[in-house]
């Protein structure tokens, strides 16, 4: 494990180089066990790919003479091999995403289609058949980086992001998936959109799914998806 | 109490000091992009450092208060708008900010303050997912935001010792530690005077100066950014990230800023210049130490002050 400040505020502990599932589980492994430990003065505990950033407040770890980066590192550092709380992976779920891949909600289907070579069907398909991994939540709020995108589907992003991409809008950016939860602006290419709310800020937690979820894409007819409740 | 907006100003925000806990939910701190701004208006008015105000962006509002109330603005000044101390303000009375003289953002804070449900444990407006705030938005003409009722009693005559307040300056000097790809960067960013872009706002300020020209090529795996982080686009051209700021970047960085001079940022409007100079993590530490021991004197004799009535 590799620690390196982030400002005067933050620790990012690197704990792989790649974006592959062994290094998730190690980084959600060891994001549990820094929240377990319920250290007064960290804020906030972000896992990311190959990353955990802690946010701490420098005042909290200056006892004595000693150094606040020092104290944090420490405290970090004291987290490796700590048992996290049982069953970990905050319960990690395999969530069921319903999409409606057509007509005006997916804009860039036709594009997608042209630049795989293949059927607007078998994108709906290759795209419904495949498992993915939350490697993060961010972008937006709630906003998950999707790994595991088959790659006969992966397609640049758009040349000019569009400024405003509906809260709903699935999308293939590159070699990753997602879902827009909130509206915002986004360059990815837009393939469908779902009925789903993945940020709801009232709810206990807000974000729908977490970094060590599973997700599956159900493909739904547009009747389906206007009588989804 | 009820405050009628007569007219909202550009971008006014119902603000406290931000949210934690929900990085990780892709949810940012948030809150006053000036937090000792908004800290010293309520300590002014007697209130919590926490209580919720108005964030007031390049144009002031026209407010109506429906009972008499004491008054703080500080951070960005105006015409007609008493800065850096309480002033009263008779009921049915409109307070009519005037022309901008300096400073980006207005914190105006008044006794009680709004009265305003959390959100995700903030009271801050966080326009990306239209939540928290009032409505989840900026205010509006027209709007009636209900507030909390605070009577202050105010001893004597006394005005802040200016040389509390942070060096806002149009062409601020800015510590910045160093950033994962500093190396990758050489010393442009150290080089001369950026211009802050009309394309700034509470989520992140763009500069224009030096092309920051990157020696590596390889992409990067996203992982957190905070508020300060200065991430560099293939364009060149760098950005602070403000409060607001998404919770993961791809970028590389350049560079964090202290977060004690994070309101010398906040107070820069389009057009203004920002010089960057270096520090360390452990300097930055010792300036935000030093910037809190001044704040809480400050909180002392305003105590002996501004009392419940």
């Amino acid at each position: 494990m590799k620690l390196e400040p982030l400002g005067d505020s933050a620790v990012v502990a690197t704990l792989g180089s790649g974006i592959d599932e062994a290094t998730m589980a190690a980084v959600l492994d060891f994001s549990e066990a820094v929240l377990t430990a319920n250290r007064r003065g960290i804020s906030d505990v972000v896992p990311a790919y190959a990353t955990v950033t802690v946010f701490y407040d420098p005042a909290q770890f200056a006892e004595g003479a000693a150094d606040p980066y020092d104290g944090v590192c420490k405290f970090i550092e004291s987290c490796v091999g700590r048992p996290s709380r049982a069953p970990f992976r905050w319960q990690a779920k395999l969530a069921e995403i319903p999409v409606y891949y057509g007509g005006d909600f997916a804009p860039d289907m036709p594009h997608v289609a042209e630049h795989c070579k293949m059927s607007v069907d078998d994108v709906i398909s290759i795209h419904s058949s495949a498992e993915y991994l939350v490697h993060a939540i961010g972008f937006t709020p709630g906003f998950p980086y999707l790994g595991g995108l088959p790659e006969v589907l992966r397609t640049p992003r758009r040349d000019t992001p569009r400024a405003h991409v509906p809260a709903g809008s699935v999308a293939i950016g590159g070699s990753q998936t997602g879902v827009y939860p909130v509206d915002s602006p986004g360059g990815w290419q837009i393939i469908g959109r779902t009925p789903l709310h993945l940020f709801r800020p009232f709810n206990r937690q807000a974000a729908f799914l977490r970094p060590g979820d599973r997700v599956r894409f159900k493909p739904l007819t547009r009747q389906e998806f206007v009588s989804w409740r | 109490m009820e405050i009628s907006v007569i007219r909202s100003g550009m971008l006014s925000t119902v603000q406290d000091l931000g949210r934690r806990g929900h990085l990780a939910e892709g949810v940012p701190f948030g809150g006053a992009a000036d937090p000792f701004a908004l800290r010293v208006a309520n300590l002014l008015v007697g209130n919590a450092e926490n209580a919720p105000g108005l964030e007031v962006t390049l144009t002031g509002p026209e407010l109506e208060f429906s009972k008499a109330v004491w008054v703080a603005v500080c951070g960005a000044q105006f015409e007609n708008i008493p800065s850096w101390r309480p002033f009263r303000v008779e009921a049915g009375a409109r307070l009519i900010f005037g022309k901008r003289l300096q400073g980006c953002r207005a914190y105006l804070a008044f006794a009680g303050g709004f009265d305003i449900e959390p959100v995700m444990g903030g009271r801050g407006t966080f326009l990306a997912a239209t939540m928290g705030g009032f409505k989840g938005r900026p205010v509006r003409d027209g709007d009636v935001i209900k507030a909390l009722d605070g009577e202050r009693h105010l001893v004597g005559r006394w005005s802040l010792d200016e040389r509390v307040l942070p060096p806002y300056s149009r062409e601020p000097n800015v510590h910045v530690m160093p950033g994962a790809q500093s190396g990758e960067f050489g010393d442009a960013l150290f080089s001369g005077r950026f211009l802050v872009t009309a394309r700034s706002n509470r989520m992140g300020i763009r500069l224009d100066g030096a092309m920051l020209a990157r020696s590596e090529t390889d992409e990067l795996v996203s992982t957190a950014v905070a508020p300060g982080t200065i991430q560099v686009p293939p364009d060149g051209n760098p950005i602070v990230l403000m409060t607001d700021a998404q919770t993961l970047g791809g970028y590389p960085r350049v560079g964090h800023v202290a977060t004690v001079d994070m309101p010398l940022l906040a107070q820069l409007a389009p057009g203004d210049g920002v010089r960057f100079t270096r520090t360390t993590v452990k300097e930055a530490h010792a300036m935000a130490h030093a910037s809190e021991h001044a704040l809480a004197l400050l909180r002392q004799g305003i105590a002996e002050k501004v009392k419940p009535a």
